[in-house]
């Protein structure tokens, strides 16, 4: 990084998550590092490297402020261009900025200014793409930790507690229990010790809002803690994080020693009496440590096995005490809370749900990335007006929330706003914020397979009904989609999976029938079309397909070629057969085709 | 193997010194696990009984944690760990394909190594990279917007590429 | 101050004492809500999800072992929605077992089975993929099953929480999760003490002794063989239960006639070898206390006790008294001196140990305790399995005549047959060693102190002015406390008596199930059997090992004196360290 001694004229922010990484943001870098020292500009222009920003279909990203503006698929070519039209001549690239910049508006502009409200509202992600993750400077610069400054000077910890209860927070981890009172819950019990913890065990297939979280701004979630760990009288907090993370753990670890240098953790922080420290624990690849009292057990060095609960961890937590337990989204809300007031925070949200929550979009939908709304939104607005609707000219068919443990809504739901109680009255759940578009090409059976699948290989195999009860919905929908469902699978599926929810020990077993639940609420008729009628309406259930060969060949003889079981026949330049018997539906015919006169069905 | 006295035990120990005096044993054993797996690879048995030996934690219980993160692994890897994501994304996009793509072409499942300990297949919950999606991350690098043909392709370079001994990884 | 809250079963108001488990305020007012890992003496699992009820207000069914009561709770037991899922809940477990339940070890004495058929399930709905691993037939003692186990996690618990060995832990997850030793490796190269407690608590045949029986019949149908039997003395305390005889009824003589009836020769009782050990280790103590020996002296007679010391406290094996155990004096003596006396060849001779004790049959194979090339003890069965020959063989053992051991070496005072409750050793021991110490006889024998169920008990006894400071230790978790003791203050402790199972060798590794109607490892049931055996003390002629005729007799035929060198040759030995070494914990870590 070039050394300042001014202001610097332009922030020049290089989006670095996996996928622009991919896309050579690297070079990218370098390439502009060349030209601005080419021109002169390299003593006045700062160049930082964020997380991901969440604009992942058109990296690679880089946005230039102030202006805020975004250049989307960038090449080392584009560069001179933007150096110099933009950061000698002022004039942003037309050509190369991102139009549609709905994806960025922000609550917080880099001083905390109110701008207009758009689809997104930034309060978690508020710093994310703006500041660079590795400096304490810039976040101080971003109102960092004055939330902490106020609540360590001008309340006490049970003015904290009552103000986050009065905003109306809750857990952004799944389950939505208000925050204030799982705090004051805490508070309240009398221990020689207690402890704080961040729950950044993301696991959710397709989720990585913690992720980027921490990765773009890993200072917020430790403010969030300290003032969390003042409002308890907890001295050491905890952050459990997955291994499979390093550019997050590195930059938080970076981040917790710079916080210590400069006395914002560790004894009497910013001259107060209160000490608090915090230190990194690693998950191991274990889904099920999202759980808390799996967490619990994993950072004890314990199999990740989940208790009854009560105790809850509030009352016995770690290693015997009361612990507070939050997610990163979570505690990256509480400083703006602190600072701007519940009053303010429960304008933005519904009545039961307030604030706004980050998803992750992705699946069928031209914009796949990150987004924050105010709870409130419908779906629609987030698939459509924000995601920009289904690509390639398909049908939607469903959308997926919360992950494993959430469920798929069919189009009529798409009105459905995006509360705790809208989305579980629909029969799916918030969960940590997963948010899969379907298209038509979709199978709903074959989905439901996926997911319980994952949440099957996931289960830690403690309780009866989670342990047994998937494996046994498993081989149901494995028939199923083979070919070999049987009438009364549909009632058995209903069966277990209303047990396995009502009666397994913790939240991943109770949750992980919701997905086939919920799939056969909304699109039964998918089901039984595989089990009456050998059919996968969709054409994805391999052993239910048949491909057929139509009156559009040109006899090109390159299916047959590509047939790996030698099932096509045919002469030069004459019609082709399949030999239905000998097919293996493997769609290599099919994926070969130039004419499109291989039918699938 | 890992033999008793080798350096890699050596910093295993001096490791755990470290951590002997704070807090209990056990809370320890995740970070030590992740630091043997660092050092060797692997999970080797030898050095599982040093941290049983040198932190007072039953072997089975250690062998019970070691077993239950999938992060760990308890055989030696191949050379290039291949990381193929199955996440939600990747599945829509058609993660099956690529997965049966690479089942065919080096033989091997989920948490194999194939006879020539060039590759190890593994199964990711989600790299993050759903933008790409599908992908595959092979050692540290990601592949993405894949097809079952670019897979098959990729890793005949790697192979063809370790045959020429041009390749360098950080994996061993 | 307990205070009295008002929960409705059912819709049906009781009084209940706050702060209880919705299970265990119901076991108090007449239900018995089925349940499958919960075990009292162990931590709760709320693993196995049988238990459940439902709670009104609550959406999902509730663990009733693990869910506090409170003011005013509305608990309904046996809707027909739960019914329904505990039922499916049973039948899940019985979808992944092997449905051999005819050819089982446990066939009629499974807890499974019992679930099973009281939670109604007459067919199958979810059958599917089972499990499917190699049985673990590497010990001596203990055979693991992994396909027939169902994943309670009572053995995992009590390994961990009641013995700190830690053999065995779950390994993998979901559906793949197995009980084993560290590493997978056979269960002969674990730490495993082969105490058996894991058979006791297991509910179905995933645990269970190595079963001898067939050796041992093939050897009563062996006319060229002399076969001898002995019988420990909690045998007898327990072995009516598995006639379905109530706890607490002593079967001396009627053991001695059926397993003449099955075929012995001579039938012994370990008792007298319990008498031999007194004189040999209660002189080896005085000589250790006179002769500035290492103090204090730990008994050797636990065959579990003797491989936790050499894994996990090899340097105080020296601490350890160096006497056999009182099975494997018998047998020297049944292979030496009563060979002689009966002028056979010793490897003619087989001698069967009845046991209330799983690593007894360790305790046997090893090569330290071979007498004259010969292993001293042949053939190692438990109170089960002998309750199994007795019945199998046809023989109606409530309506038996009883008889009498044989001599020489079936008598036994009453200090021997105490010898199988805790403290029973070190009493014994006391009423002998205080007479030969101070010449005078012991008058008050009861020595209450070390009586009862304590995990440790200390005493005190003044032996001519010198205060004798001793120790009773049972069931391995409590060994740290004590050894821990005998590092940090050496001088605190003369003598300490450990065994391994907790209750002494009446809560043996071997010893009858527990029936429908009681737990595993239940005190009361321990109680009745220490009272079986007090009882047969306090009826005896002589109740000091040094009063037995016969005892004295051998001493003058044979051995001469206590720690004579025919002694020291037939009846101690010496112990050495075990790998794999096994690692304390002082407190449960599973």
């Amino acid at each position: 990084m070039n050394a300042m001694n001014t202001l610097p004229k332009y922030i020049v922010t290089l989006c670095d998550g996996p996928t622009c990484m991919h896309q050579r943001s690297k070079t990218l870098k370098a390439v502009i590092e060349e030209e601005l020292k080419k021109r002169g500009l390299y003593e006045t222009t700062s160049l930082v490297l964020s997380g991901c920003l969440g604009m992942c279909n058109k990296s690679p990203i880089v946005i230039v402020n102030p202006g805020y503006t975004i250049y989307g698929g960038v090449s080392p070519e584009d560069i001179p261009e933007i150096v110099e039209e933009h950061l000698v001549k002022g004039k942003p690239v037309a050509r190369l900025a991102i139009e549609e910049d709905y994806l960025y508006n922000r609550f917080y502009r880099v001083f905390g200014d109110v701008a207009f409200f758009g689809q997104q509202m930034r309060i978690a992600l508020r710093n994310c793409g703006i500041m660079d993750p590795e400096s304490l400077d810039d976040y101080l610069s971003l109102r960092g930790y004055e939330a902490l400054a106020k609540v360590l000077t001008d309340m006490s910890p049970a003015q904290v507690i009552s103000e986050v209860k009065k905003s109306g927070l809750r857990g952004r981890g799944g389950a939505g229990f208000l925050t204030g009172l799982k705090w004051e819950n805490t508070a309240r019990q009398k221990s020689d010790e207690k402890f704080v913890i961040c729950n950044a065990d993301e696991g959710d297939p397709g989720a990585f809002m913690d992720r980027s979280t921490i990765e773009g701004d890993p200072h917020t979630v430790i403010e969030g803690m300290i003032i969390g760990g003042y409002a308890i009288g907890a001295h050491r907090g905890f952050v459990y994080i997955r291994a499979e993370y390093p550019l997050a753990i590195r930059r938080l670890r970076k981040a917790i020693d710079e916080a210590r240098r400069e006395g914002l953790l560790g004894t009497t922080i910013l001259d107060s009496a209160f000490s608090f420290d915090i230190e990194i624990k690693l998950g191991a690849g274990a889904f099920v440590c999202g759980e808390e009292t799996a967490l619990i057990h994993s950072i004890e060095g314990r199999r990740g096995m989940p208790r009854p609960r009560p105790p809850y961890p509030s009352q016995k937590g770690l290693w015997g005490r009361p612990t507070l337990i939050n997610n990163v989204e979570t505690w990256a809300n509480i400083p703006v809370i602190v600072l701007d007031g519940a009053d303010w925070f429960t304008t933005i949200g519904t009545e039961k749900s307030k604030g706004t929550k980050v998803f992750a979009l992705a699946g069928n939908v031209q914009n796949t990335g990150l987004v924050e709304v105010p709870m409130g939104t419908t779906l629609r607005e987030i698939i459509y007006d924000i995601g920009g609707g289904i690509p390639d000219n398909k049908k939607f068919k469903a959308v997926q929330t919360g992950g494993p443990s959430g469920g798929c809504l069919p189009e009529q739901y798409l009105d459905t706003r995006v509360d705790y109680e809208s989305l579980q009255a629909a029969g799916s759940i918030m969960g940590s914020g997963g948010m899969i578009v379907m298209d038509e090409g979709v199978c709903m059976v074959n989905i439901a397979k996926f997911f319980l699948e994952f949440t099957q290989n996931e289960s830690c195999g403690k309780c009866t009904p989670c342990r047994e009860g998937t494996k046994r919905m498993l081989e149901i929908l494995q028939r199923i989609t083979k070919g070999e469902g049987i009438e009364g699978d549909i009632e058995k599926l209903e069966r277990l999976g209303t047990m396995i929810s009502k009666a397994s020990l913790c939240g991943l077993g109770q949750s992980a029938p919701n997905p086939v639940l919920s799939t056969l609420r909304h699109f039964r008729a998918e089901y039984e079309e595989h089990i009456k009628n050998k059919r996968c309406p969709a054409g994805t259930c391999v052993d239910l397909l048949s491909y057929t060969i139509t009156d559009g060949c040109v006899g090109c003889g390159l299916c047959r070629k590509k047939c790996p079981v030698g099932a096509i026949s045919g002469e030069p330049k004459q019609r082709h057969v399949i030999d239905q018997a000998a097919c293996i539906n493997c769609g290599q015919c099919y994926a070969a085709c130039k004419f499109n006169a291989i039918q699938k069905s | 193997m890992a033999v008793a006295g080798d350096q890699n035990i050596q910093t295993l120990q001096e490791y755990m010194r470290g951590l002997k005096s704070t807090g209990a044993p056990c809370s320890h054993l995740i970070a030590i696990l992740h630091k043997t797996q660092e050092l060797y690879g692997y999970l080797p048995r030898e050095a599982m009984d040093e941290i049983a030996l040198t932190m007072d934690i039953p072997r089975a219980h250690i062998w019970g944690v070691a077993t239950f993160y999938h992060y760990f692994n308890l055989t030696r890897p191949g050379r290039h760990s291949i990381a193929l994501c199955m996440g939600t994304a990747c599945f829509v996009k058609g993660a099956a394909d690529i997965l049966e793509a690479i089942k065919n072409k080096l033989n091997i499942d989920f948490g194999e190594t194939t006879g020539d300990g060039l590759f190890t297949l593994q199964q990711a919950r989600c790299l993050g990279a759903c933008g790409l999606a599908p992908v595959m991350m092979i050692n540290d690098k990601i592949y993405g917007s894949l097809t079952p043909e670019k897979a098959v392709a990729i890793l005949d370079d790697y192979a063809s590429r370790e045959k020429k001994g041009v390749l360098h990884t950080g994996n061993v | 101050m307990k205070q009295m809250i008002t929960i409705y079963v059912n819709d049906k108001a009781y009084q209940v004492e706050s702060g209880q488990t919705i299970m265990q305020a119901t076991d108090g007012i007449g239900f018995r809500i089925p349940r499958l890992c919960y075990h009292p003496k162990l931590s709760i699992e709320g693993a196995c999800r049988v238990c459940i009820v439902e709670v009104e207000g609550a959406r999902n069914y509730i663990a009733s072992c693990s869910y506090p009561v409170n003011d005013g709770m509305r608990i309904y037991t046996n809707t027909v929605p739960l019914r329904r899922a505990r039922r499916d809940i049973v039948e899940l477990i019985l979808d992944n077992h092997p449905d051999d339940c005819h050819t089982c070890e446990r066939d009629g004495i499974c807890e499974l089975q019992r679930l099973a058929y009281s939670m109604g399930i007459r067919r199958r709905h979810f059958e599917g993929e089972k499990k499917n691993y190699e049985k673990d037939l590497s010990s001596i003692s203990v055979i693991r099953d992994p396909n027939k186990c169902i994943l309670c996690g009572r053995c995992v618990r009590l390994c961990s929480e009641v013995q700190h060995v830690n053999a065995l832990g779950y390994a993998n997850r979901g559906f793949q999760t197995v009980v084993m030793s560290a590493y997978d490796r056979p269960f002969s190269e674990s730490v495993c003490t082969n105490c058996g407690q894991c058979i006791n608590v297991c509910p179905t045949a995933a645990f269970v002794e190595k079963n001898y029986t067939q050796e041992l019949f093939d050897k009563l149908n062996d006319s060229s063989v002399i076969k001898i039997a002995q019988v420990a003395p909690s045998v007898r305390a327990a072995i009516g239960e598995a006639f379905g005889i109530p706890p607490g009824q002593a079967f001396e003589r009627e053991v001695a006639a059926a397993l003449k009836k099955l075929g012995f020769t001579y039938v012994f009782d370990t008792q007298f070898g319990a008498d031999l050990t007194i004189m040999e280790e209660a002189s080896e103590f005085l000589e250790r206390i006179q002769g500035n020996g290492v103090l204090p002296m730990v008994t050797s007679c636990s065959s579990a006790w003797m491989k936790y010391v050499e894994q996990f406290y090899p340097d105080l094996l020296p601490n350890v008294s160096t006497c056999k155990s009182p099975m494997s004096m018998l047998s020297a003596m049944a292979k030496t001196y009563f060979a002689e006396k009966i002028k056979i060849d010793p490897a003619k001779i087989c001698v069967a140990a009845i046991m209330c004790c799983t690593a007894k049959k360790y305790e046997a194979a090893r090569p330290e305790l071979m007498v004259n090339g010969l292993p001293a003890t042949d053939i190692v069965v438990t109170t089960r399995e002998i309750a199994w020959m007795i019945r199998s063989a046809g023989i109606d053992f409530l309506h038996i005549e009883g008889e009498d051991f044989d001599a020489p070496l079936g008598l036994s005072s009453g200090a021997g047959a105490i010898f199988g409750v805790t403290g029973g050793v070190m009493e014994a021991a006391i009423r002998t060693a205080y007479e030969l110490y101070t010449g005078e006889t012991l008058i008050d024998i009861e020595v209450n102190a070390i009586r009862g169920f304590q995990g440790i008990k200390e005493g005190k006894v003044l032996m001519d002015g010198k205060e004798i400071r001793v120790a009773v230790v049972h069931g391995l978790g409590h060994v740290y406390q004590i050894l821990d003791m005998v590092r940090n203050e050496p001088g605190r402790f003369h003598f300490i008596e450990i065994m391994g199972c907790p209750g002494g060798c009446i809560g043996g590794g071997g010893q009858p199930y527990a029936g429908s109607n009681s737990v595993p490892l239940d005190e009361e049931v321990l109680q009745k059997r220490a009272q079986a055996l007090y009882g047969l003390d306090r009826e005896r002629t002589f109740r000091r090992s040094h009063e037995n005729p016969h005892v004295q007799k051998l001493y003058k035929e044979f051995l001469g004196r206590p720690l004579s060198s025919l002694s020291h040759k037939l009846l101690h030995t010496h112990y050495t360290p075990k790998e794999p070494r096994g690692i304390i914990t002082r407190e449960q870590t599973a």
